[in-house]
C-alpha cells in the first residue's frame, strides 16, 4: 500500500515561557494514498495541532513525519511553503478567502506563489474559470467574499485548493460555519475529490460529518486514543 | 520581471481597498519632495539673482567705494564738526595713472537732497556722475537724452531724472525742457530714464540701489554747485551735519577681452587696486574695493550653502512623511495578519510576503513623489500668488521694504532639473527604507498565529 504521509513518534510542544503545553505526545500513523481520514475530538484535544503539522505549516518537536517521501522535520521554511503550495490544498473553517480579490484571483492566488514563480499563462486563467464552474460560481466569477454567502465562499475555496492540482487536502471544520445542507454539499464535493484519488484529510468534531469519511480517528491528550466513530 | 509586475499590480488593488488611507499616507511623501524641489528651486533662484546683479555690476569692473567711518565718539555729537573721508581727487589720479589696462574710469558723488518743482517736491538720490554712468548701469531712457561730454564740459545745470522721480515731480506734464530746484538754483530737465529693477546690497559696503528715484547731474556740475569745496551741509531744525567728500565711488573698467577663462586678471589688478588704497586710506579704512567677479564666487558658495540649509530643511518633511508611511505600514500589517497567514498556507514563502508589503510601501511613496514632482514644478505659480499676497495684504506697499524682502520679491524660482528625480528618487528611497521593517515583521509571522489571528 503506497503511503501519502507517515508519521512516527510524533511529538509537538509549545514553549510558553512559564509552562510547556505539550499538545502532541508521541503520535504514529500512517496515512495510506487515497484516503479520506477524519480527525476528531474535543478541542485541546491536539486535532488542530496535527492537521498544522500535517499541512506542512509547523514542523514537529521530537518525531519524525514523512510527506511524499521528504522528511518534514529537517524541511526549510521555503521548502515548507513550496510544499504547501504543490503538494496540498487548504480549505478552513472560515473560509479565508482575500477580501479585495474577486472570486477568479482568489482561485487563482496559489498560482502567484508557484516555485520558480512561472509566469501565469491563458491555461492558468482557464483553470481558475474552469474551477469556477465546476463549484457552481462560473456566473460569478467577479463577485467579491462580501457578496457571497458562506456555502458559496467554501465552495471558492474548495476551487482555490485545487488549483494547482494537489495530491492531498486538508480540510480543517470544513462544515464548521454552515448550515447542516450546505454543508453536505461541501462533504459531498470533499468525497468527489476523494474519489479522484486524492487524499482527503479532515479534523471535525461532528460525528455526522466524520462519518462520511472513510477512516476516522480520534483524538485525546495529544495521541490518538482509537480509530472508528466514537459514539457518545 | 512578471513577478514585479504581479507583486505592483497586487500592490495597487491593496492600496486601492483603503483610498482614503493611502491619500493621506501619501501626503507625507508629496509635501516633502514639493518642498525638497520648492525649496531648491528659490535656493536656485535666489543665487542667480545674486549672480545676475554681480553681472550688472560689471564682470570686469573694480568698483572702489568710500565709506562712511564710524561715529567718532571722541568728537562729541555730530554738531558742528565736518566729517571728512572717503576717496579724493589725489586717488582718482593715482587710479588713472597706475592701473594697467583701464578702459574706463568713471567717478561718481552722490547725496540725497530736497528737489522741488513749484509744490512737487521729494527727496531724491541726486547722483554727479560722467555720461559712461549710463551704459555701467544699464539706463535706457524714455524720453530725451543723457548727460553728454559737452555738459560736462559746459558745467551745464541740467539733469536727467529716473522715472519715478519723473511721476513725483512733473505728475501732470512732460518734463523735458521743465526745471527743478535744488538747493534754490534751477536745472533744466533734458532726459527720463526707464523703469529698472533695483539692485541688492552686496557685500559690506555697497548698498541696494533703486534707479527709479534718482536724479542725475554732471559730476563738474555737481562738484561746483552742489559739493561746494566738495562740502556738503545739511541743515535739520536746530542742528546741522556737515560731509567732506569727493566721490562715492570710483568704478574702474579693465580691459580684458577673456574675463571668463582668465579671471586672475581682474583679480590681479583688484589686488594691486587694494595694496594702492590701503597706502592713502589703510588706518582710516574709509575706502573699500569691490570686485564683482570675487562677488559672483562668493555667491556661489551662498548658492551652495542655501541648497544644503533649504535641502536639509525639506529632506525633514520627507522623513517626516517617510515615519508617517510606517506607522500606517505596520498598522496595516496588524491589520492584514490574517492576510498573510492564508498566503502563507497557499505557499508564500517569507521572501514573498516581505516583497509584497516592500512593494506596496514603494508604490505609495513612489506615487507621492510623482505628486509631489508635479506640484513641484507649480512652484513658480505657487510663489507668484505668495508674492502676490505678500505685496498687497502684509507689506504696505513701498514703505520700509528691507533689502531682504525686497530681494526676496525680486528673485523667480528655478527650478533645478536634476532637483526633479533626485527628489523623487529619495521618496522612492523613503519607501524602500521605511518599509523594510513593516515588510519584515510581516514575513516573520507565524503562519499558524496568522490564521488564527480575527
Amino acid at each position: 500500500m503506497e503511503l501519502t504521509a507517515k508519521l512516527v513518534d510524533l511529538h509537538k510542544h509549545y514553549d510558553l515561557g512559564s509552562v510547556v503545553v505539550k499538545a502532541l505526545n508521541g503520535v504514529s500513523l500512517d496515512i495510506p494514498k487515497g484516503d479520506f481520514l477524519a480527525i476528531m475530538g474535543s478541542s485541546g484535544s491536539g486535532k488542530s495541532t496535527m492537521l498544522n503539522l500535517l499541512g506542512g505549516l509547523d514542523r514537529p518537536t521530537k518525531g519524525e513525519y514523512f510527506l511524499s517521501g521528504k522528511n518534514v522535520a529537517t524541511l526549510t521554511d521555503d521548502e515548507l511553503s513550496a510544499i504547501r503550495n504543490s503538494l496540498i490544498g487548504f480549505i478552513f473553517q472560515s473560509f479565508n478567502l482575500i477580501a479585495q480579490y474577486t472570486v477568479l484571483e482568489n482561485i487563482g492566488v496559489p498560482l502567484l506563489y508557484r516555485p520558480g514563480y512561472p509566469a501565469i499563462t491563458p491555461e492558468d486563467q482557464d483553470r481558475c474559470n474552469e474551477l469556477a464552474k465546476m463549484v457552481g460560481l462560473g456566473e460569478r466569477t467577479d463577485h467579491r467574499p462580501y457578496q457571497l454567502s458562506g456555502g458559496q465562499q467554501q465552495r471558492v475555496a474548495i476551487a482555490r485548493s485545487l488549483i494547482n492540482d494537489p495530491a492531498i487536502i486538508m480540510a480543517d471544520e470544513p462544515t464548521g460555519n454552515l448550515d447542516s445542507k450546505t454543508g453536505e454539499e461541501i462533504l459531498g464535493m470533499l468525497k468527489m475529490l476523494n474519489a479522484e484519488g486524492r487524499t482527503i484529510i479532515m479534523v471535525t468534531h461532528e460525528d455526522e460529518v466524520a462519518e462520511q469519511a472513510k477512516n476516522q480517528i480520534f483524538m485525546k491528550d495529544g495521541l490518538i486514543a482509537g480509530t472508528g466513530i466514537f459514539k457518545g | 520581471m512578471p513577478n514585479l509586475l504581479r507583486t505592483i499590480n497586487m500592490a495597487l488593488k491593496s492600496l486601492m481597498l483603503q483610498k482614503l488611507r493611502s491619500g493621506l499616507t501619501m501626503l507625507g511623501i508629496v509635501f516633502g519632495v514639493f518642498s525638497v524641489i520648492a525649496m531648491l528651486a528659490i535656493g536656485e533662484g535666489a543665487s542667480k539673482q545674486a549672480q545676475e546683479q554681480v553681472l550688472q555690476l560689471g564682470a570686469s569692473n573694480i568698483i572702489v567705494v568710500s565709506v562712511e567711518p564710524p561715529e567718532d565718539s571722541s568728537s562729541g555729537s555730530s554738531s558742528g564738526s565736518i566729517k571728512r573721508y572717503g576717496l579724493n581727487r589725489d586717488d582718482f589720479r593715482v587710479l588713472q595713472k597706475t592701473v594697467p589696462r583701464l578702459e574706463g574710469i568713471v567717478p561718481v558723488r552722490e547725496v540725497t537732497l530736497n528737489v522741488r518743482n513749484r509744490e512737487f517736491e521729494m527727496n531724491p538720490r541726486i547722483v554727479g556722475c560722467t555720461p559712461e554712468y549710463q551704459d555701467m548701469n544699464h539706463l535706457e531712457m524714455v524720453m530725451g537724452r543723457f548727460l553728454s561730454d559737452e555738459d560736462m564740459r559746459k558745467l551745464a545745470n541740467v539733469v536727467v531724472i529716473a522715472s519715478d522721480t519723473a511721476t513725483r515731480l512733473f505728475p501732470l506734464e512732460n518734463p523735458l525742457g521743465r526745471t527743478v530746484q535744488i538747493s534754490n538754483r534751477a536745472y533744466r530737465v533734458i532726459g527720463v530714464t526707464k523703469e529698472r529693477t533695483a539692485s541688492a546690497a552686496i557685500g559690506g559696503s555697497l548698498s541696494g540701489q533703486d534707479y527709479n528715484k534718482d536724479l542725475y547731474m554732471p559730476l563738474d556740475t555737481f562738484q561746483s554747485r552742489i559739493n561746494n569745496k566738495d562740502t556738503i551741509i545739511k541743515r535739520t531744525s536746530g542742528s546741522f551735519s556737515a560731509v567732506s567728500l569727493v566721490y562715492n565711488q570710483i568704478t574702474l573698467k579693465i580691459n580684458h577681452p577673456n574675463i571668463v577663462d582668465e579671471p586672475d586678471v581682474i583679480i590681479a589688478t583688484a589686488e594691486m587696486v587694494r595694496e594702492t588704497m590701503d597706502k592713502n586710506h589703510g588706518v582710516k579704512g574709509d575706502v573699500d574695493v569691490i570686485v564683482p567677479l570675487e562677488l559672483l564666487k562668493q555667491a556661489e558658495q551662498l548658492r551652495n550653502i542655501f541648497n544644503v540649509v533649504l535641502g536639509s530643511i525639506a529632506g525633514i518633511s520627507l522623513l517626516v512623511g517617510g515615519i508617517g508611511i510606517m506607522n500606517i505600514m505596520l498598522a496595516t500589517v496588524t491589520e492584514r495578519t490574517r492576510e498573510i497567514g492564508i498566503r502563507r498556507a497557499l505557499g508564500a514563502r517569507r521572501i514573498d510576503i516581505t516583497q509584497q508589503f516592500l512593494v506596496e510601501t514603494i508604490v505609495l511613496s513612489g506615487t507621492g513623489g510623482i505628486i509631489g514632482v508635479a506640484l513641484g514644478l507649480a512652484t513658480p505659480i505657487a510663489f507668484r500668488f505668495i508674492k502676490f499676497i505678500v505685496e498687497n495684504y502684509i507689506m504696505e506697499s513701498s514703505t520700509a521694504q528691507s533689502d531682504m524682502s525686497q530681494m526676496f520679491l525680486n528673485m523667480t524660482p528655478q527650478i533645478a532639473i536634476w532637483s526633479l528625480p533626485v527628489a523623487f528618487g529619495f521618496s522612492v528611497l523613503t519607501g524602500l527604507v521605511f518599509g523594510v521593517y513593516p515588510a519584515r515583521s510581516a514575513a516573520r509571522l507565524d503562519p499558524i498565529e496568522a490564521l488564527r489571528h480575527e
